[in-house]
């Protein structure tokens, strides 16, 4: 890294400015696929956090000994080992959202944010700057995942976290769930809604 | 004038100073030629168009809801006022929610109202059921027109046809509220006129009827349990959307925007080929397992949303291709996805929505690839004659 970067701004900067989702536009695939309610989201998201943070301390240990042109299956390696461990630890304890997560919890492996954050950080910076950063790009994946899935459950189902949230009071007066919600394309633009929001509060985001 | 107290609310002024008549202010300088069919004078005369539509679909609702209420005579006059009255909520919440959301935004980027909500606002009650909640209608009309049409730029900018979305919209979203045998028949009595259905009350569509038929020969009823003929469903007086049922009327209004020159006669022509080439495929190979497939390709054509959606959905100048070919192409896509759609997928009783969507999905691509083969064509003619 040419210029130094405080570790404050290694791990605050993924929160909003250089948020992995609506900035970069990365790991869209799962923010569609586990939102449809909360609780799978917050799962996934603290997995993500996990893995990521784990998987570029591990890289940043190993960075000086990988030979550059096999770097990217060792990445591999590292990030599958520490995704089937997460894997069975939900298996083992939160059997229902492993469930629900089903396939995307072993994707985590292609997800873009993470081979994105050890190619660009893991392999150029000290462990301690690649945890904090591993932690704040999980964290701005998991914001970005817990207010679709917010929105997605209230809206979708009237519920959060599996709790009847919208009273019953409503529907006798003929609200209905929006179906819509479930389905994967309103999580698209309910991602874009949160980018249209961010863009307009942050004009230097702003592309010509 | 300019600068004055109210120049915020320009655009709002002049949207209505130019709603109805030409303003006598000319611009001063250069020289500015201006064809006097303006966007505003298209978007009338579809409104025109639509009208036979409308005055029907006031008569079938009237007439649909005594029918179900086991009446016997049928008096001209309460039926239409019952249609008008049914219907009215529905314009109305229509083109405020609609209309409010086009005022705020050109408002906010101080923009010209345009008027492309005029045809939207009266498309989208021609294209619901007429016992659709009022609310419904408003949630998806304000999504369509943010994030169809105002996010990609406005009026004359969207890739989707606005009123279709709407009703894609009300269709994923409320799925049991927006199919099935309730919402097509307007079954209780409004001030007084009208007739109460007695409980229990079915009135399924015919392609709904088809959908959920298991097996067999096809067997269509009206409400009162006849058999419904190919001709009737021309004419239309069958249990169906509020404006689409009547084939005979969009050909009125098929009539009027050919005749004007605004609907393009490429599209419907295809259109039409393009379903009753799938139908009578589907035809051929009638089976039990696909009970539309008994359907004759004419008669499939006079069903359902298909007319409506080949003369008034499909020829939206915005959405659909715009080359010669490509407007072929286009239209025999709509026409082959909707009776595709219609008989292959039991889920969905009706595919000319559908169809349509995607066809404005694939418009852009079919006019690129038709465009880059006229290109590859001439360069091809320029090396033979260079050589």
């Amino acid at each position: 890294m040419a210029e130094k970067i405080s570790n404050k701004s290694v791990m605050l900067n993924p929160f909003s400015k250089n948020n992995p989702v609506i900035v970069q536009i990365l790991g869209i695939c799962s923010v569609l696929a586990v939102t449809a309610k909360l609780e799978p989201a917050i799962v996934m998201g603290i997995s993500v956090i996990a893995v990521l943070a784990f998987s570029n301390v591990i890289i940043s240990l190993l960075r000086n000994t990988i030979p550059t042109n096999i770097r990217i299956i060792v990445q591999l390696v590292v990030v599958a080992g520490l995704v089937v461990i997460v894997d069975q630890l939900l298996k083992a304890y939160t059997y229902d959202v492993s469930k629900q997560l089903s396939v995307f919890i072993g994707l985590i492996i292609t997800n873009c944010i993470l081979m994105g954050r050890l190619e660009a950080f893991a392999m150029a910076n000290k462990p301690w700057p690649s945890f904090l950063d591993g932690v704040g790009n999980g964290i701005g994946y998991a914001i970005i995942l817990i207010i679709v899935g917010f929105f997605r459950e209230l809206l979708g189902s009237g519920t959060l976290l599996g709790y009847q949230v919208i009273p019953q009071w409503c529907y006798d007066h003929g609200y209905v769930n929006n179906g819509l919600m479930i389905l994967p394309p309103m999580a698209l633009i309910v991602v874009g809604c949160i980018i249209w929001v961010h863009r307009s509060r942050n004009k230097d985001l702003q592309e010509n | 004038m300019p600068g004055g107290k109210l120049q915020s609310l320009q655009s709002v002024f002049e949207g209505f100073e130019t709603f109805l008549y030409t303003p006598e202010s000319t611009s001063q300088s250069g020289v500015h030629i201006h064809d006097s069919l303006d966007s505003k004078r298209v978007m009338i005369l579809v409104v025109l168009a639509l009208m036979p539509c409308f005055f029907f679909g006031m008569y079938n609702t009237g007439y649909q809801n005594l029918l179900a209420g086991g009446a016997t005579e049928f008096p001209f006059w309460s039926i239409m006022a019952y249609g008008f009255l049914a219907i009215l909520p529905t314009v109305v919440v229509t083109y405020v929610v609609g209309l409010g959301i086009e005022f705020v935004i050109a408002q906010l980027r101080h923009e010209e109202i345009q008027e492309g909500f005029l045809v939207t606002g009266i498309l989208i009650p021609l294209i619901c059921p007429i016992e659709t909640p009022l609310w419904m209608i408003a949630v998806a009309t304000a999504f369509s027109v943010i994030f169809v049409k105002e996010v990609f730029g406005g009026t004359g900018y969207n890739i989707f046809n606005v009123a279709l979305v709407t009703r894609a919209f009300l269709f994923f979203a409320y799925p049991a509220q927006m199919s099935g045998d309730h919402v097509f028949v307007a079954t209780s009595k409004i001030f007084g006129l009208g007739a109460q259905a007695p409980d229990g009350f079915s009135g399924a569509t015919p392609l709904g009827q088809i959908a959920t038929q298991t097996a067999g020969e096809l067997h269509l009823t009206d409400l009162a349990g006849n058999a419904i003929s190919t001709w009737q469903a021309f004419v239309g007086l069958i249990p169906g959307s509020f404006g689409e049922t009547s084939t005979l009327c969009v050909c009125i209004g098929a009539a009027i925007l050919l005749f004007t020159g605004i609907a393009n006669w490429r599209i419907i022509v295809s259109v039409a080929l393009g379903g009753l080439l799938m139908g009578w495929i589907a035809n051929l190979c009638a089976t039990p397992t696909y009970p539309a497939s008994y359907l004759s390709p004419v008669s499939q054509l006079c069903y359902g949303g298909f007319a409506f959606a080949a003369v008034f959905m499909a020829t939206d100048p915005v959405t659909a291709a715009r080359t010669g070919t490509g407007k072929y192409i286009y239209g025999a896509l709509v026409g082959i996805m909707a009776v595709l759609i219609r008989v292959y997928n039991n889920g969905y009783p009706e595919g000319a929505m559908l169809a349509v969507l995607l066809g404005n999905a694939l418009a852009p691509l079919i006019d690129y690839c038709v465009v880059q083969a006229n290109v590859n064509r001439r360069m091809r003619r320029l090396k033979a004659k260079v050589e």
